[in-house]
């Protein structure tokens, strides 16, 4: 018998893997991305502002957001299985990581819209 | 020598002990780890452990020597001895029955759930199911396990999750059927083991290929398993 949960992200644990490599080379691509741009580029207020008014990178940094969600939440799942025991602390630790997760992605898309 | 010898036993002891014994070891010669257990047990006739074959083969004598796990009967004391003390620990994250003998059958429990048999539901040939030199070579390093549970009771995945992940050992018998080119049951074992336990729990630590003590490496069958997985599930 396979082992079920329904906490985990994706029901499967071939998905979970996918989410977190992938989302790993995301967060890889632009931190070095943007590690390029204060390296190269004379960062003020205007460069900054410049680089955000941008859709593309407003697309990248939401993508990169959604990828950071995905991977804190496989791999603090992963942690909270491992570590606590009980069912209510684990649950209410998933909850609270789930909940900021959600948050970081509005209040993100907040941000960088300048909603 | 200082010998420091876990003990515990259920019907008289609260909690387990380290026991500190002195020996004097034979001059000239390099004993097993398990000799030296048999000249304690001649000492004292209640030290308990398991031990059958005394040549590494039937995996019954698998403990803790000096914080590595490995098989007692094969372990020479000149490779484990440290400061002249050999500290003897049970097996860890299995339940003690007493003093170095634990309980395996978690252990057992999830080598059972990766159904270590030939699956074949074509008619049976008359005399046997052939395999090419090349296909039965694709079971080499996987089919010598001898089950001593030496991995994966130093995989601290097992340890938190002995129910749910499957553990090295298990993996690597999953891995030597998924393997077999006899066996036709590759994606029912498959999707068997597609949560995110029984084969992700795997961290890749790889305190499993460092403790084998017939040389194996699960970390490899594991990650094999999960390449078909991925070539399952896209």
């Amino acid at each position: 018998m396979a082992v079920n949960s329904v906490t985990n992200l994706g029901r499967s644990g071939v998905y979970d893997w996918m989410v977190q490599r992938v989302s790993a080379y995301v967060l890889a691509l632009y931190t070095i991305f943007l590690l390029g741009f204060m390296l190269t580029t004379d960062v003020d207020y205007e460069a900054w502002a410049g680089l955000f008014g941008q859709t593309w990178f407003r697309i990248f940094s939401l993508g990169t957001l959604i990828a950071l969600g995905g991977h804190a939440w496989v791999g603090l799942w992963t942690v909270s299985t491992d570590y606590i025991k009980a069912t209510l602390p684990r649950f209410l630790f998933q909850a609270a990581c789930g909940t900021v997760m959600f948050v970081y992605i509005v209040w993100g898309i907040q941000i960088l819209w300048g909603l | 020598m200082l010998v420091s010898l876990y003990r515990y036993n259920p019907e008289t002891d609260n909690a387990p002990y380290m026991q500190d014994i002195e020996l004097e070891l034979p001059e000239g010669k390099d004993l097993m780890v398990l000799d030296v257990l048999n000249l304690l047990k001649e000492r004292d006739p209640s030290v308990a452990y398991r031990r059958s074959c005394r040549e590494g083969v039937c995996g019954s004598d698998g403990m803790n020597m000096n914080g590595k796990n490995g098989l007692a009967c094969i372990t020479p004391m000149s490779e484990v001895v440290k400061n002249g003390k050999l500290a003897l620990r049970p097996l860890p994250g299995l339940p003690v029955i007493r003093d170095l003998v634990v309980d395996m059958n978690l252990f057992y429990q999830q080598y059972e759930k990766v159904q270590p048999y030939l699956i074949n539901n074509t008619p049976e040939p008359a005399i046997e199911r052939l395999q090419s030199p090349e296909d039965r070579e694709k079971l080499d390093g996987l089919y010598e396990c001898i089950l001593c549970a030496c991995c994966s009771t130093a995989c601290p995945s097992f340890w938190w999750n002995p129910d749910k992940f499957i553990g090295p050992a298990g993996l690597l018998q999953a891995y030597r059927f998924l393997a077999d080119s006899r066996d036709t049951a590759q994606d029912e074992r498959l999707a068997e083991l597609d949560d995110p336990f029984s084969v992700f729990r795997c961290r890749g630590i790889m305190n499993c290929v460092s403790v084998c003590p017939k040389g194996l490496n699960p970390t490899r069958a594991i990650g094999h398993i999960r390449d078909l997985l991925l070539q399952r599930a896209t």
